[in-house]
């Protein structure tokens, strides 16, 4: 018989039945859910007098709509504070632990699961937010849902689920100094496009992956859903134990020893069969920026910008031309920039706020560039501040913040005005995503954003090396 | 699940909104998932690409008065890629959308959609284009989206459509919003959760 993929390993042991529709029934191990994609999914419970199956498997938090700097209640965004008492009141009523503003636990709900050892490899998880395919970095099947999912996962801690394909994504060889693992995801999605990963989970390895830390192969797999993939992976492996080991809910002592044989049982077999395999050179890629008004539309830093009618989808690079007024053929180089965020689920952990440190360190954000750094989570917060990060970040005029989603979505305070061009380390460049309609975003690693805020333009950061 | 529509066929006039890769956050800005329901999300479709800062109407096809009352939209290629917020399609259905036909669409879109007994059907780019510019010489163009039949017919024509199979049979059978179907099965869900050796924490 064939190998067999994680994937497919973890979709047969987590099988309920097939439904009539011809979907599967899919148990699901751990629910993560946040103040935004909630509230009618508990209404509709109430509705139908149902309780959640598995309360002891669901964890909430806030991030979304949290202020990052005056977080005293009640907020003054009175449609922030109405939402949040919301998701209180129903943590409350159903029985879910809850990781509120106090806790030493909140933040975003991508950080905060692998961080207190929720996410472990070989189980199912879901959560109300696309961005959960973060997950996927420790050999977990982790889906991102709707509204009308979470109530089902809430009412039956299963989803009705089609089976997805395979794409193996090997990134071979080696990344060069100053590329990150922000530029091997941007380059994955430039090359395969955002829809490209329709139909399929992405499963990423190889000698770049392989090599990579828990914090940049979470990086990789966030950003699996902007290349259209529901689902992305990492097999796991003595990276991925030795993170785990000692936190909060993870096994300990024999309990920990038969964890591992389990989460080594799960991972891809060597003679897997894929449906599809793609092979990328890591030292082909540069520092990467995105230019346009999707994750896909991006070039290396010594590149041009796109001529359109010699690009893929030539109505799609005019139309991003029209929102961010480049001109076809000019160097990203040098871009200005007026914000500076880093920070998100991609890009807001530790890992992330030392490569962005080690550039800010001893230099000064250029007058009048308005520079965020937004931790992850409070843990991500307290840890950067016990090695002097906020420090090296507030010397140099950043602006050091409390944990919380932010500018990448800014439904909280923080967001563009205007025309403003933001340096982001987040994860979509959608036209109005990060707070103003006519707001441009380049998407680009945190530490690049940092050298394009001391700067106030696009600058290579192989420089700062 | 009887209490459900049989989402059987979906007619009348159509909307074409052109462009590939159409996110989420187009379809509904962030700001209008403050609410703490869904029941005001049909004000909001496409906010910002109707209307400037000051609340003037901008040219957009949901602005066309000659499409008023489309109950099918016409799009192209990765409609509702970006984020899970079912306020997207749940914006789209209250404004009276009550079908999408489009080359392909993002995964948790065309999800989302189903469970809300929408259907998102696809076919090629020129049977799209054929269909959108029917729409743009006629917006009185009626036409009838067949789930069961996997067609849709306008005027002489008749078009033959694709939808995955599960998703077919939820909303020909009415059993799109699946909570129910789920919830029969609790039971054996327990068992497969037993199973796994993680839901006890490992221990031996």
């Amino acid at each position: 018989m064939a190998g067999r993929t994680l994937y497919d390993k973890i979709w047969e042991s987590h099988t309920v039945c097939m439904l009539p529709t011809g979907q599967t029934q899919l148990f699901i191990g751990l629910h993560l859910i946040h103040e935004i994609t909630t509230a009618p999914a508990f209404d509709m419970l109430r509705e139908k007098g149902m309780d959640i199956a598995f309360p002891e498997r669901t964890f909430a938090t806030v991030d979304h709509i949290v202020p990052t700097d005056i977080r005293s209640r009640p907020f003054l965004d009175a449609e922030a504070e109405e939402l949040t008492q919301a998701l209180e009141k129903n943590v409350k009523q159903f029985g879910v632990e809850f990781f509120g503003l106090e806790s030493a636990n909140q933040g975003i709900v991508h950080v905060i699961g692998p961080q207190l050892g929720l996410t472990q490899p070989g189980m199912t998880l879901a959560c109300g937010d696309s961005h959960t395919s973060t997950h996927g970095a420790f050999g977990t099947l982790a889906f991102g849902i709707g509204t009308s999912q979470v109530r089902d996962v809430l009412a039956t801690q299963t989803l009705a689920m089609d089976k997805l394909k395979v794409r193996r994504i090997n990134v071979n060889g080696a990344l060069g100094i100053g590329v990150y693992a922000k530029d091997v995801i941007l380059n994955i999605i430039r090359r395969l496009g955002v829809g490209g990963g329709k139909g399929f989970a992405y499963e990423y390895g190889g000698a770049v992956i392989d090599k990579m830390n828990m914090e940049e192969r979470m990086t990789v797999c966030n950003m699996s859903i902007e290349g259209g993939a529901l689902v992305g992976y990492v097999n796991p492996d003595a990276t991925t134990f030795e993170y785990l080991k000692g936190r909060p809910h993870v096994p300990s002592g024999a309990a920990f020893v038969r964890a591992v044989v389990y989460w080594e049982s799960i991972a891809s077999d060597p003679d897997a069969q894929y449906d599809d395999i793609v092979n990328l050179d890591g030292k082909e890629i540069e520092p990467t920026v995105t230019w346009g008004i999707n994750p896909g539309q991006a070039v290396g830093i010594s590149e041009k910008l796109p001529i359109p009618e010699e690009y893929a989808d030539p109505d799609g690079a005019k139309k991003a031309y029209e929102h961010m007024g480049w001109q076809p053929g000019a160097p990203i180089l040098g871009t200005p920039i007026n914000v500076a965020f880093i920070g998100s689920c991609t890009n807001g952990r530790l890992a992330d706020l030392r490569a962005a440190a080690k550039i800010a360190k001893g230099r000064k954000v250029k007058a009048g560039i308005r520079a965020l750094v937004v931790p992850g989570s409070a843990e991500v917060k307290k840890l950067a501040e016990q090695e002097g990060l906020d420090e090296i970040f507030t010397a140099a005029g950043f602006q050091w913040r409390e944990a919380g989603c932010s500018m990448c979505l800014a439904m909280n305070p923080d967001k563009l005005s205007g025309r403003e061009i933001s340096a982001s380390s987040s994860n979509r460049n959608f036209i109005g995503r990060q707070g103003s309609p006519q707001g441009r975003t380049l998407l680009m690693s945190p530490a690049m954003v940092a050298a394009a805020a001391l700067n106030g333009k696009v600058v290579d950061v192989r420089d700062y090396q | 699940m009887s209490d459900i529509a049989k989402i059987i066929q979906v007619s009348g006039t159509a909307v074409p909104i052109r462009g590939n890769d159409i996110d989420t956050d187009r379809i509904i800005p962030a700001r209008y998932l403050k609410e703490v329901t869904f029941a005001r999300m049909g004000e909001y479709p496409f906010f910002d690409e109707r209307f400037d800062a000051s609340g003037k109407l901008k040219p957009h096809p949901l602005n066309d008065p000659q499409y008023k009352g489309a109950s099918i939209l016409f799009v192209n290629k990765n409609f509702g890629c970006g984020s899970s917020r079912e306020h997207a399609p749940q914006a789209l259905y209250r404004y009276g959308i009550h079908a999408i036909v489009g080359e392909s669409f993002a995964a948790i879109f065309a999800g989302n959609c189903t469970m809300m007994g929408v259907p998102t059907v696809t076919v090629s780019h020129e049977q799209v284009e054929l269909m959108m510019k029917a729409v743009e010489q006629n917006p009185r163009t009626q036409f009838i989206v067949d789930i069961e039949k996997k067609t849709i017919t306008f005027g002489e024509q008749r078009i033959v459509i694709d939808l995955p199979e599960t998703y077919r049979s939820a909303l020909i059978s009415g059993s799109w919003d699946s909570t129910a179907l789920l919830r029969a099965n609790l039971a054996q869900v327990k068992k497969t959760a037993s199973q796994l050796p993680y839901m006890n924490g490992f221990a031996g």
